[in-house]
């Protein structure tokens, strides 16, 4: 963080001076990786973010500016609540397969009676839970959200299981859940409303039609959600406690702190995020898959550790987990635009969530260094 | 109101096998600054923890301020009025001064549990005061603890007990790792604590210090008290040998 404090253009700064935030450095970063993605594309003819054909009438390229906006918007979600878990010091391993289970059990109470003039084919439960309001799947998958988050939270808080072993734990009964739910069967054909929640005009409603954006929900609800959090982590007790346990719990707890609460409502607002997600991804999907959200619980690690998250807990903002999505999916899209197979896609992946690390572990060293 | 501020009777304190604390009696008086005095193990930080309610004692009674207490933890003891500098520092390295000032104590805008708005204004300006108060400079109190050096963060710890109204300090080494100017300034801000007559418990193992600062010194050896002296009627030597064992306190025969 405080690299750019010393002898920036020979000038040398008084070392008490408040230094450039770390989400500075995060948001050149992705202005670097746009441009170099443009660039790179550029050469072969076409745009990365551009929309490049006549017969569209367009400025950018929607199609893959709607994939990456999805994308940032479902597993930056989940990261919202990851990132407090691993400001706390904690981490959730489970939120995929939280996902996953939500997405299920949400789904079976948000089915349609009648496909096209026939009964739903793929119905869960009898006809009375057919065509329920949209509150009901809604108040069901928070529920999810709230248990798995619950239980990770107690387990973590009054035994002294490790978060990694706790949520490792979550991550394999949940998606044991979301398999035995259906046996395996995929759950289809929602109800209007149901569908209406990913896929209608959130924006427009709500600002009564001044500002209009169809179509893309998860992305105004993850907005909406990390301005809300940020505000929460800056300026209400909970992100104070967020950060002064992930810094030093021994201090925190001798401070008075009810560390072990405080744990609790943590994990379970993760919970209830990943659950949102689900509900958002099944919405826009109109399906939900047992298989849903594996391996979303290490994107949404990746996003907030790239964002500068500290994985050794205390440090980080949502802000930063904002940016660290949007880098992530640059950086998975501007592969596939320079038609970069998948596999290679996973093992650059797996390389940045590596290399972020070891920026943040040397970060701390030069601090240490300093001290 | 009783003369005697806190008062333990057969504080015992065992971790599994390890007899950390035994049987120790102990009176401090209003306004009295007391030294403890001990090699390490001694058992000093562990009569502190338990007084503060950081630990559960195995055995012993415990009276503060005139009446019986039983702290089930170290909220309950700040609460009461007893204010430490614990050892090992008890800050949040990533939060800046006002947090750590406020940490467990926060000033509220509005109050909605969990989600209760900081008052980030009223807990900076009393920090300003406090440090004032304290005669501490901090730079830029914006700034994380992580930032600052070892002398600044332990200003800050001590800071912290001159927040909040308190009827007891206790200092658990607060001068350790500290170079000569900021060891100086710490010593002020006690001589300081002296003259408002606030009393002050300083576990310490300089012996120059105690003897500048205190009125009694109280010896700790493997868990025991083993001398309660007055500064004027004793010296340096005298209580190298009551810390080393090669005397104790006739009083304390059996004891040790
Ligand atoms: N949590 C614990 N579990 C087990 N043993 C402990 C624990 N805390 C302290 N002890 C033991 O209790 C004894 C007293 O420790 P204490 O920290 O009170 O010593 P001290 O007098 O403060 O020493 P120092 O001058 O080094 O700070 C030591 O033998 C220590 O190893
Ligand atoms: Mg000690």
């Amino acid at each position: 963080m405080a690299e750019s404090a010393h002898g920036v253009g020979g000038l040398s700064f008084d070392a008490s001076r408040r230094s450039w935030p770390n989400e500075v450095n995060v948001f050149i970063a992705l202005v670097v990786l746009i441009v170099v993605f443009e660039v790179l594309n550029r050469l072969n003819g076409g745009s990365f973010l551009f929309n490049m054909r006549d017969n569209v009438d367009a400025i950018f390229n929607r199609q893959r500016l709607d994939i990456m906006l999805l994308q940032i918007a479902i597993v930056g979600i989940i990261s919202i609540g990851v990132t407090q878990v691993i400001i706390l010091g904690g981490i959730d391993l489970s939120s995929g397969s939280v996902v996953g289970a939500t997405a299920m059990i949400t789904m079976s109470f948000a089915q349609t009676a009648m496909v096209n003039g026939n009964p739903n084919p793929k119905a869960i439960f009898g006809d009375w839970a057919m065509d329920l309001p949209v509150i009901v799947p809604i108040a069901v998958g928070l529920a999810c959200g709230l248990v798995a988050g619950l239980i990770n939270g107690m387990l973590i808080a009054y035994t002294r299981i490790p978060p990694f072993i706790a949520t490792l734990g979550m991550m394999v009964s949940a998606r044991g859940v979301s398999k035995w739910w259906s046996n395996g069967n995929p759950i289809s054909f929602p109800t209007e409303a149901y569908a209406n929640l990913a896929n209608g005009d959130l924006l427009g409603r709500l600002t009564f039609g001044l500002v209009s954006w169809p179509g893309q929900n998860p992305a105004v609800v993850f907005f909406a959600l990390a301005i809300l959090f940020q505000l929460i982590m800056i300026y209400t007790v909970y992100g104070k406690r967020c950060y002064a346990i992930g810094s030093n719990e021994d201090a925190a707890r001798m401070s008075g702190i009810n560390v072990a609460s405080h744990k609790v409502l943590v994990y379970t607002i993760a919970g209830m995020l990943a659950a949102v997600a689900a509900i958002l991804l099944t919405s826009k999907n109109l399906t939900a898959q047992a298989g849903m959200g594996v391996m979303y619980e290490l994107d949404a690690i990746a996003m907030a550790v790239i964002g500068g998250v500290s994985l050794s807990g205390g440090r980080g903002s949502i802000v930063g987990t904002v940016l660290g999505a949007m880098i992530f999916s640059v950086i998975i899209s501007g592969f596939t635009s320079i038609q970069l197979d998948a596999y290679y896609q996973e093992m650059v992946k797996g390389a940045i969530i590596v290399g972020a690390v070891v920026l943040d572990q040397y970060r701390q060293r030069r601090r240490a260094a300093r001290a | 109101m009783s003369d005697v501020i806190l008062r333990t009777e057969g504080l015992t304190k065992h971790y599994g096998g390890v007899h950390a604390l035994q049987d120790a009696n102990f009176e401090l008086r209003r306004g009295e600054h007391v030294a403890i005095m001990g090699d390490n193990g001694a058992g000093k930080s562990t009569f502190v923890r338990q007084i503060t309610g950081v630990e559960q004692r195995t055995s012993g009674r415990i009276w503060f301020d005139g009446r019986e207490v039983d702290f089930a933890g170290p909220l309950e003891a700040r609460e009461a009025g007893i204010e430490t500098v614990f050892q090992n520092l008890a800050l949040a390295d990533d939060l800046d001064v006002p947090s750590n000032l406020f940490l467990g104590r926060e000033k509220f805008w509005l109050r909605l549990g969990p989600f209760s708005i900081l008052d980030r204004k009223a807990m900076r300006a009393a920090t300003e005061a406090a440090l004032k108060r304290t005669a501490v400079k901090i730079p830029n109190l914006s700034n994380t603890i992580r930032n600052m050096s070892g002398g600044q963060r332990q200003c800050v710890a001590i800071a912290r007990t001159a927040t909040f109204a308190s009827k007891l300090i206790i200092m658990d080494e607060p001068t350790a790792a500290l170079g000569v100017q900021e060891t100086a300034q710490v010593e002020n801000i006690i001589r300081q604590l002296k003259a408002n007559g606030e009393p002050l418990i300083l576990i310490s193992h300089n012996m120059r210090q105690v003897f500048d600062l205190v009125d009694r010194i109280v010896v700790f050896r493997r868990g025991r008290i083993v001398a309660n002296l007055n500064k004027a009627e004793t010296s340096g030597e005298d209580v190298v040998s009551y810390i080393t064992g090669a005397k104790t306190a006739p009083e304390y025969e059996g004891a040790a």
